[in-house]
């Protein structure tokens, strides 16, 4: 079933994109590309084939329940476009 | 036409683990803004998050302790959503493959068992805060990522209760679980503990369902209580007049008392989950999940079971005192210092509970100890003191933290049980009051009581009830 420009506008707004009329055709065109190739795969059997859930073969990976130090506040900060109050400051959204 | 509500819970528990989830960042409550972060947790690039073991440990105690069925094989997913509660744009969370499914827990409501279904547990990491500045341009948010990665398990339950006051009863069997298993703190008003609820209503003896909305910001079991009693009201009403419920997301207003909308269903959210390739998938074998199940503490029902058949205690005495596991541990305590369980569970559920109650102080909190509480009731059964003096006993006790002996020797509270001492005072009493003796004699058997009492009342409460009821008598 082809993506529809409703479609690309529905995930553009979750993803807080803002396309333009142009960007819209064009992702819309590559993501029904993309699908297409999914239908290929579909195409084969994989009775026998287990999901993955990961791709490398490692199960059970576990880290100790220690606190350690983390970040120095300023280091935190030091990426964030604006701060205040020794907070990450951003637009308000609510 | 008469309604019934269909309630479902969503209960998030903050686990006490030293450690965020993922990253080694400190749990700890009230540190400064921004001081309990590291790159994992704040979502820089190129960072890995490890699961922490003691989540999956605290997570399988609980699922079996809510009797459900572990997953042999779980993983990690995203779920997507933009706000800024989270540096990553996505929570890690658990979707299709959850750690455990299908159990159980029993709820008492109106002294009738229901067994409420519990669809699903899994694991997920907590949101940071944020705190919104008004201003020019829509204002501004400051945003505190400490609780961000703290590990979270989702408790979701069927739609199995049908009113606020079942909600309420599982809302509080869930979190004396928690605390019996030790995994959370599980207070309400600090946030380790939150509730989100579906509800809808249909008409009464309906198999299907109405249309649902979910109520968030159930900060107390009162709010629990109210929000769903209110929102049920509404539907109720709606459907009344001849209306539809619309499908929202709700919030309850804790001061004005009412729900309101936060989002209708043409806005809800759409989160887009994948397997979070980050982290890898866990293999939880039976020998894992038979080892927890042996470490498991001895949970609510069994401990009641075993106050009800081990001392003889009433089902409600049983009920009240393994409500909490500090409290039965108290009342364990001090059953083994003086045995008689009934008398025990008396005070515990009257003064003790209330001195608790008044101090604002949990059970654990207690600063009168077993020991002193059993050597109060010891000085009372010897007749050192007498009931009522008891009671004022402990209350010095809970306001001094000072010893029962100790109190009743400096403030000369023993009874009197010398008949000689309380000749004199009988005597004064029946002299003084001969209208009082007259009507006894004349058959007013209260009129004893009275006597009685100006007697304990000369004594300043200290003479022993029964010496004086006798020579009363002897002298009536
Ligand atoms: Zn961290």
């Amino acid at each position: 079933m082809p993506i529809t420009t409703a479609e690309v506008e529905h995930v553009a707004l979750l993803a807080r994109l803002k396309l333009t009329p142009e960007e819209k055709a064009a992702y819309t065109g590559q993501l029904n590309a993309i699908l297409e190739y999914m239908d290929k795969l579909n195409a084969l059997d994989t009775t026998d084939v287990e999901p993955t859930a990961h791709v490398l073969p490692l199960r059970n990976v576990f880290r100790d329940d220690v606190a350690r130090p983390g970040l120095p506040r300023e280091k935190a900060l030091a990426g964030a476009p604006a701060a205040s109050e020794g907070q990450f400051k951003v637009p308000r959204v609510v | 036409m008469e309604y019934e509500a269909v309630i479902g819970l969503e209960v998030h528990v903050e686990l006490k683990t030293n450690a965020k989830a993922f990253c080694g960042c400190t749990t700890a409550f009230g540190g400064e803004p921004n001081t309990h972060v590291c790159p994992v947790c704040l979502g820089l690039p190129g960072v890995l998050p490890v699961i922490n073991r003691q989540v999956v440990e605290f997570g399988l105690k609980t699922a079996l302790a809510l009797n459900c069925q572990v997953a042999p094989f779980c993983k990690f997913d995203r779920k997507n959503y933009y706000y800024p509660d989270l540096p990553k744009n996505y929570q890690i969370s658990q979707y299709d493959l959850p750690l455990a499914r299908g159990g159980h827990l029993k709820i008492t409501v109106d002294g009738e068992e229901r067994v409420i279904g519990i669809t699903r547990v899994h694991m997920e990491e907590d949101a940071g805060k944020l705190i919104h500045v008004d201003g020019p341009d829509g204002g501004y948010s400051l945003v505190d990522y400490n609780r961000t990665g703290v590990p979270l398990l989702e408790i979701v339950s069927e739609p199995d209760l049908r009113s606020p006051a079942e909600a309420r009863a599982y809302m509080e069997k869930l979190r004396t679980i928690l605390q019996y298993l030790d995994v959370s703190d599980c207070k309400m008003e600090e946030g380790s503990l939150r509730c989100d609820a579906n509800v809808s209503v249909r008409p009464r003896g309906s198999q299907s369902f109405g249309t649902k909305t979910e109520v968030k910001n159930l900060n107390s079991f009162r709010s629990l209580q109210r929000a769903l009693e209110y929102e049920i009201e509404r539907q109720v009403a709606i459907l009344e007049s001849g209306g539809r419920v619309e499908q929202a997301t709700m919030a309850w207003d804790e001061n004005r008392g009412v729900t309101y909308v936060m989002r209708t269903k043409e806005e809800a959210q759409d989160y887009r989950y994948f397997p979070d390739p980050d982290l890898v998938p866990l293999e939880i074998d039976a020998a894992w999940i038979e080892r927890v199940r042996r470490e498991l503490p001895e949970l609510p029902d069994a401990r009641c079971r075993r106050l009800i058949d081990d001392y003889g205690l009433p089902a409600y005495d049983a009920g009240v005192i393994t409500s909490s596991r500090d409290l039965a541990d108290y009342f364990d305590r001090v059953v083994a210092l003086y045995p008689d369980a009934k008398t025990v569970s008396n005070w515990i559920m009257g003064d003790f509970l209330r001195l608790l109650n008044a101090g604002n102080l949990e059970p654990g909190q207690s600063p009168v100890p077993p020991e002193e509480m059993a050597s109060l009731l010891q000085l009372q059964k010897e007749g050192t003191i007498s009931g009522k003096i008891a009671k004022q006993v402990l209350e010095e006790m809970f306001a001094t933290g000072k010893g029962a002996r100790q109190i009743v020797e400096e403030k000369g509270l023993v009874q009197i049980s010398d008949a000689a001492a309380l000749t004199q005072i009988v005597e004064e009493v029946l002299a003084a009051n001969p209208g009082v003796v007259e009507d006894y004699r004349n058959g007013k058997d209260k009129a004893l009581g009275f006597l009685v009492g100006q007697v304990m009342k000369a004594t300043r409460g200290k003479a022993n009830p029964g010496l004086v009821n006798r020579l009363l008598k002897e002298r009536l």
